[in-house]
């Protein structure tokens, strides 16, 4: 084959190939599909489909949402949360990006969003620091950033302007009065003293300290409540049920175990059952637990956990909300915890989890 | 000698497809996202300031490719760098300017040692690169799990540090002007991009690494002291990762277990995709740059577009390099068919 040839075969190629990239990259995941099998057609789809988002977009607020990537059912539904709110309908277009967990993919998909001229940026952190410098060029383009879910470092608390994020140390004092309640139910007077177990999450993390505090400001308020001991689980089922194996070897006077998250009460359940005891509301120990996803509400239902309390993944609403607040000109709080409640067995659990988006 | 005139123009014909890939690519992202602002100036510089770090690592990884060798430790070791240079301001409370100098000492080291193996002990590149990978994962691990955010001031202050070009100023619809900008890490990445392409071209040590890597009995025939220059290589490939490790922390500020995490692998992609031939002897340190940029514009597509998932840049980045593969195989057959 002679170069020349050789040459103009390859640029074929290339363009051929160019068209596939190109359309890959102007439409939804499932149309780029098609694109690929009749690439004429996909050509003017994608046109087509370029002039209506135009028509929109003048209105549409745009919002970028940097998030942290799929790791979880929770980041799941919060992922969800964003895209059923932020649709042409109530007035916003969602630019989306997952950054894989990725830190260095969220500081490209902010510069991104800075460039395209967004309206907001949403920025779940995968990492608390290292923000600040391109916060500050969103800052400098006039564009405020919202954080979700996690909170930054900083030195410069200008740099966002506010953040979504659930309240650790209110689900903590939740738990608290809960017990409280359900113990005043019982007809628990004052006087006889309660045994409390706590299986810690990971040390350090925020739901960890959050939520041993808020249930800690509520012990201290009972003179009977004593916290015979306090380990961590590592928010793992395996290690929540082998850290309250070795409770129960210890203390045979246990009346109540805190769970910080619904994977170790379930290893906790595990454990109890195993040492002959009951829990749950007719049984020995009441378990208390939080995060409240799916599986707990089985738990509820089978009578092995007494409640659960939320930690909710739908930032959403709230987020809109806050924009909403920005786009009248009015000041928003720096710090907003979305709507948190709990669930225990009084309530109509089947109904309530049918419901649930997670 | 015929061999090689062969390789120099199948050279500079992949560079040349390289560029104009780059460049078609980057008229249908301005065609397709011209309402959201793809032909800013910015647009292309970030493609600079997010791959800085890249750039200086897939050059180097050029190099190492052009004598014949492979690094796959890079991403690994640029984890180590950033989490050392972060252990060391943070914890050590020692100097930017002194922990810099202690990480290219160290990039040195593993240089030195990577080197002497492949070398001296003739094993392979891929086997004793995959054991510098899994080191210097697991010395980061060791020397901190939790990641350590840098405060240090010097450092920051280098991080920040927004270079304005006073021209092509853009009001954006907030009312506020921005002028393109750049970051000190996106000049010490073409300094060194520049100095590389000076070193492979025109020294005697450059043309070398082009010989060894294109024939090593011709380089053993023609006087030249094949595992010396191997070695030296591989010294100066540590070197460059330590500042391109460097570079990346002054992105993220943070040294993490978790960080460039398959960092290797665009490097190499990069070279490929720019020209360079995974057999050695062939390459061009510029072809890379634009290797990289193509990844760069093809997650800028991605992110302009909106709704399609991040995973997509994969996927096409691995069509690309499938084309480019057979490009190189077409060239190679239809060469042989001349002769």
């Amino acid at each position: 084959m002679s170069k020349k040839g050789l040459g103009l075969a390859l640029s074929a190629i290339m363009i051929a190939m160019l068209a596939l990239t190109g359309c890959g990259g102007s439409k939804a995941t499932g149309e780029s599909k098609s694109v690929e099998s009749s690439e004429t057609s996909g050509e003017s789809k994608s046109e087509e489909a370029k002039s209506e988002e135009s028509k929109d977009s003048s209105k549409l607020i745009v919002v970028g949402y940097a998030q942290v990537g799929a790791e979880s059912d929770w980041r799941t539904a919060n992922t969800e949360s964003f895209k059923t709110t932020f649709v042409p309908e109530n007035g916003y277009k969602l630019i989306f990006n997952d950054a894989q967990q990725k830190q260095e993919n969220q500081i490209k998909a902010i510069r991104d969003f800075i460039q395209q001229e967004v309206d907001y940026i949403v920025l779940a952190p995968v990492v608390e620091t290292g923000w600040d410098t391109v916060l500050q060029e969103a800052k400098d383009a006039g564009i405020p950033v919202i954080l979700s879910d996690r909170m930054i470092k900083t030195s410069d608390d200008s740099l966002y302007t506010a953040l979504v994020c659930g309240n650790f140390v209110k689900e903590g004092e939740t738990a608290g009065q809960w017990l409280e309640d359900y113990l005043k139910l019982k007809g628990r007077n004052h006087d006889e003293s309660i045994n409390i177990v706590t299986l810690q999450g990971t040390i350090g993390a925020s739901a960890q300290v959050g939520r041993t505090d808020g249930f800690g400001n509520i012990l201290s308020q009972h003179p009977n409540w004593k916290m015979l001991a306090k380990q961590t689980g590592e928010f793992t089922q395996s290690k929540g049920q082998e850290v309250m194996e070795s409770f129960l070897k210890q203390f045979d006077n246990i009346d109540v175990v805190v769970a910080e998250n619904d994977n170790m009460a379930f290893g906790a359940i595990d454990a109890i059952k195993a040492a002959g005891k009951t829990c749950g509301p007719n049984g020995d120990i009441t378990v208390i637990s939080f995060d409240a996803v799916k599986a707990a509400f089985d738990a509820m239902i089978a009578g092995d956990l007494n409640v659960s309390v939320e930690c909710n993944p739908l930032h959403g609403p709230r987020v809109a909300e806050i924009i909403q607040k920005l786009e009248k000109g009015e000041t928003v709080d720096k710090i907003q915890y979305v709507d948190e409640t709990y669930f225990d067995t009084s309530m109509d659990l089947e109904k309530i989890k049918a419901e649930r988006a997670y | 000698m015929r061999n090689k005139i062969k390789n120099i123009e199948n050279k500079t014909f992949l560079l040349y497809m390289t560029v104009v890939l780059f460049i078609v690519m980057y008229v249908i992202g301005i065609v397709m996202f011209h309402d959201k602002g793809f032909q800013k100036p910015q647009v292309f510089l970030n493609l600079f300031i997010s791959n800085a770090g890249l750039i200086v690592i897939a050059t180097s990884m050029t190099m190492v490719i052009i004598s014949g060798g492979i690094d796959i430790s890079v991403g690994s070791f640029v984890a180590l760098t950033c989490m050392m240079l972060a252990y060391m301001m943070e914890k050590g409370k020692m100097s930017a300017i002194s922990s810099i100098v202690i990480v290219m000492v160290m990039g040195l080291v593993f240089g030195l040692v990577q080197g002497v193996l492949i070398a001296y002990l003739n094993i392979q590149p891929f086997i004793v690169t995959l054991a510098g990978m899994f080191f210097a994962r697991g010395m980061t691990a060791i020397i901190s799990q939790e990641m350590i955010s840098i405060k240090n001031e010097a450092f920051l202050s280098w991080a920040n540090n927004k270079i304005t070009i006073p021209i092509f100023g853009i009001v954006n619809k907030k009312g506020a002007t921005i002028y393109p900008y750049i970051y000190p890490t996106v000049i010490v990445a073409m300094v060194i991009l520049v100095l590389m392409f000076v070193l492979l071209r025109y020294t005697k040590f450059g043309r070398s690494i082009y010989a060894v890597g294109g024939n090593e009995q011709s380089a053993l025939l023609l006087g030249l002291n094949v595992k010396k220059i191997k070695l030296q290589v591989y010294i100066l490939n540590g070197i460059l990762c330590s500042i391109g490790g460097f570079l990346f922390c002054l992105n993220t500020c943070a040294g993490f277990v978790e960080q460039a995490k398959g960092f290797e692998m665009e490097a190499i992609a990069g070279s490929v995709i720019g020209g360079t031939l995974l057999t050695g002897g062939v390459g061009n340190v510029f072809g890379s740059l634009f290797g990289v940029l193509i990844k760069g514009t093809i997650e800028a597509f991605v992110s302009f577009q909106g709704t399609l998932s991040s995973w997509w840049t994969k996927i096409i980045i691995a069509v690309i390099l499938a084309f480019f593969i057979i490009l190189q195989s077409i060239l190679a057959m239809s060469k042989r068919g001349q002769k």
